[in-house]
């Protein structure tokens, strides 16, 4: 709530003519959080969409004829039909493809921002094929657009331009130009993502397209259904909560239960309060050595939370000073070696996918059996200083439970938990078994999202 | 209720004779002034220190390690021609530290020192005299508060403080006091500006947050750190601090341990300078990359992807 009153205070002491204030004055008292600015760049957009400012400054500046239509259009709440920017670019788009593109390099090589606009503008108008009064969020039309310009060959050439004859085999220079032009390509990139998102808050108003644009923040994303580009963020967001994850272990075991009293250190204390003990010394505490078997599941069902786990667990390893991992499809094999010295956990990663040895028989998960080779194997070297951690679905495949095995765990360590990548509604659906297992956990315990996992941290260490 | 000005408002509460005139007079003049010390902010920063001025409300700057967060804290002191008071936070920070602490040997002494055949009346004067102001030690935070002449306090690196310490600057940051039990509250002689920054390195909590206006400081883009350069780096000559904005830019792409700062582009590009250099080559680049890399799989990641190099030259 005080958030609000702030945005609104703020909004009393600025000039609200001048957008990018608003805009920070915005963003600094209602956004906390640097990883959460992206979302509300996205909201801004959409309900501060600067089309009636954009007009006023074409009125003045007289370039485009369409201005005063889309004025009028947008004092009557932007409700038409979404023509009026087509129509108002209508006179210039005889370009053809060629053209198009030669006016894009241009603006792109010269830095030019309001010809770059320009060009976004065109290029919206004539590749987009936008449809009034559809619902959508404007990615296809972003992906169509973009396709059509061919963005490789731009930058292709833009790098090609800056680079100066004589440095052809100068690596540093390429690599250089190459760099400035995918940055000028992005900026093209984004300019024409606004320019639909303009066209798209003119066509079906904010309130509608706030709907279709709303994306969840990088911590809710569903783990088993992101796309590439959300996956990269989740692990992009998941190294810093390793980072996080070892500042508060750290914290943790330094702090946690100070040792028994260390007499000597007390009495020469006491020496300054007249042999008074009135500052008690401690002994250290002998550091807790914890020990982690953690069992993931790395079939194809579960093949992206696989990956995201295995991240997991070598930001567990690298802060535990024993941590075994297992992997098991239907055969169950050892991978601790393959996180050891290894900086990059995409690299332990693709070790595992290629060394270990986890396919049994057909390849399709049997928890049953792996937990069984896991209990022969490695059950003995259980104790009470043990937590087993089990990552997957309980998608059998209608194949032997064993949940016994887990009994007998659970019997030998501290704690036993079962980390479910599938929301809870659709846990014993089908093949999926994990209510029998579940009576031998601990803890079965959601978690699709990087908010559960690292709840989840939270509590175990 | 009127709605009050926030300065007023806040000068009212603190019980101040006059409301202390804004520092600054627009974005713009922020701007403005911190360049004229050497600090080139962008449209975030100049907005949000604006803003926090005119609300007399703490900012929190948040963002990678060596991107000016504290160096924004100082050039605002510098340029409002106030005292900067620093705290370091750090893990195992206390009050005793932070705000205050009795001056228990002083109180000490005087207890000996004026020591009578003991009545009750005496030790009752006694306490109260022994917990005067004479006897307190004050710490950063308390000294910005009882400050008369114009301070900026900089709350430094405050995640990393335990998440109950935090606690302790809650009170600071919304009233602008601070509460002694023996002696009351001590409020705040006059508006302070307050920066804490944060690294990230754990979520701070909430209540900390809100009390808070928010500034994100990344990477600079491009110009901006060119313009940087040609500020702080004496006879660099433009082209230069193009081209070491442009590898710095590369190199933050990749995907390292640590990625460059700007106050380490700043040491690179000066010892560009002092090796007399007009533009970049590769072999300098080579042997200077450790100004820029603090690890050595980094410097080798570097040396490959960017120089097309598979091992840097020993």
């Amino acid at each position: 709530m005080s958030e609000h009153v702030d945005a609104a205070r703020a909004m009393e002491a600025i000039d609200l003519s001048n957008r990018s204030l608003v805009k920070n004055s915005l963003a600094a008292t209602l956004v906390k959080d640097g990883d959460h600015m992206p979302v509300f760049n996205t909201a801004f957009e959409v309900f501060f969409a600067n089309r009636s400012l954009e007009s006023v400054e074409d009125l003045l500046n007289g370039e485009e004829a369409g201005g005063d239509d889309m004025n009028q259009e947008g004092a009557a709440g932007a409700t038409g039909p979404g023509q009026s920017r087509g129509e108002g670019g209508g006179a210039s788009s005889s370009l053809s493809a060629q053209e198009l593109a030669d006016l894009l390099f241009r603006a792109l090589r010269d830095g030019n921002r309001e010809a770059l606009r320009r060009a976004a503008n065109e290029a919206v108008t004539r590749y987009a094929g936008m449809e009034p009064g559809r619902p959508v969020g404007g990615t296809y039309y972003l992906y169509r657009t973009l396709r059509n310009l061919e963005l490789d060959k731009l930058e292709e050439r833009l790098s090609q331009v800056s680079l100066a004859p004589g440095d052809t085999d100068d690596v540093l220079a390429e690599r250089l130009a190459r760099d400035e032009a995918r940055a000028r390509v992005e900026m093209l990139k984004a300019e024409i993502e606004r320019e639909i998102r303009e066209r798209l808050v003119e066509d079906r108003g904010a309130e509608a397209l706030a709907k279709s644009v709303r994306k969840p923040l990088p911590e809710d994303l569903d783990v088993m259904h992101a796309n590439r580009d959300e996956m990269a963020q989740l692990q992009h967001a998941l190294r810093p909560l390793s980072r996080k994850l070892a500042v508060r272990l750290a914290r943790r075991r330094r702090r946690r239960h100070r040792g028994p009293i260390d007499l000597r250190h007390t009495v020469r204390r006491s020496l300054s309060t007249g042999g008074v003990p009135i500052d008690l010394r401690f002994k250290p505490p002998r550091p807790a050595k914890p020990e982690i078997y953690v069992i993931a599941d790395i079939s194809g069902s579960v093949a992206s939370f696989a990956r995201f786990t295995l991240h997991l667990v070598h930001a567990i390893s690298s802060q535990f000073s024993k941590v075994r991992s297992f992997v098991f499809v239907d055969g169950l094999d050892e991978v601790s070696r393959l996180f050891e010295g290894v900086d990059d956990p995409s690299e332990a990663v693709a070790r595992i996918n290629a060394e270990a040895d986890v396919i049994a028989f057909d390849g399709h998960s049997d928890y049953g059996r792996a937990f069984l080779t896991f209990h022969d194997k490695f059950a003995d070297q259980i104790t009470k200083r043990s937590t087993v951690l089990i990552l997957g679905d309980a998608r059998n495949n209608y194949h032997q439970a064993h949940a016994e095995v887990i009994a007998d765990l659970k019997y030998r360590a501290k704690a036993v938990y079962w980390l479910n990548p599938e929301p809870t509604s659709y846990w014993d659906s089908g093949d999926s078994i994990v209510n029998q297992y579940a009576p031998y956990c601990d803890k079965v315990i959601e978690c699709r999202t990087l908010r559960q996992l690292e709840a989840f941290v939270g509590e175990l260490t | 209720m009127s709605a009050l000005d926030p300065r007023e408002e806040l000068a009212q509460r603190l019980g101040l004779l006059h409301v202390p005139p804004p520092r600054f007079d627009s974005p713009k003049d922020v701007r403005d002034r911190l360049a004229n010390h050497d600090y080139l902010s962008d449209d975030a920063i100049a907005s949000v220190t604006f803003l926090a001025d005119r609300l007399a409300k703490p900012i929190l700057v948040e963002g990678p390690a060596g991107t000016g967060k504290t160096a924004l804290a100082k050039a605002v002191a510098d340029s409002v021609g106030a005292r900067l008071i620093r705290l370091q936070c750090y893990e195992g920070l206390d009050e005793s530290k932070a705000l205050y602490e009795w001056n228990y040997r002083k109180q000490l002494l005087r207890i000996q020192a004026g020591r009578p055949e003991g009545s009750a009346e005496e030790w009752s004067h006694l306490e109260d005299d022994i917990f005067a102001e004479e006897f307190l030690l004050t710490r950063p935070l308390l000294e910005a508060i009882t400050a008369t002449d114009p301070v900026v306090l900089l709350i430094d690196e405050v995640d990393r403080v335990e998440l109950e310490t935090e606690a302790l600057l809650l009170e600071i940051l919304s009233e602008y006091q601070v509460s002694i039990p023996e002696l009351g509250t001590m409020k705040a002689q006059q508006i302070p500006m307050v920066f804490l920054t944060s690294n990230n390195t754990r979520e701070l909590s909430e209540a900390l947050k809100r009390r808070c206006l928010y500034l994100y400081v990344g990477y600079p883009d491009v110009e901006r750190e060119r313009d940087i350069i040609l500020s702080r780096v004496p006879g660099i000559s433009s082209a230069l601090a193009v081209q070491i904005a442009q590898v710095v830019r590369s190199l933050r792409m990749l995907d390292l341990k640590k990625a460059p700062s700007v106050s380490e582009t700043l040491d690179w590009a000066r010892t560009l300078v002092v090796l007399g250099r007009e533009e970049i080559g590769e072999e300098d680049t080579v042997a200077t990359l450790h100004i820029l890399l603090k690890y050595q799989s980094d410097i080798e990641r570097a040396t490959k992807e960017i120089l097309g190099r598979s091992k840097p030259v020993a």
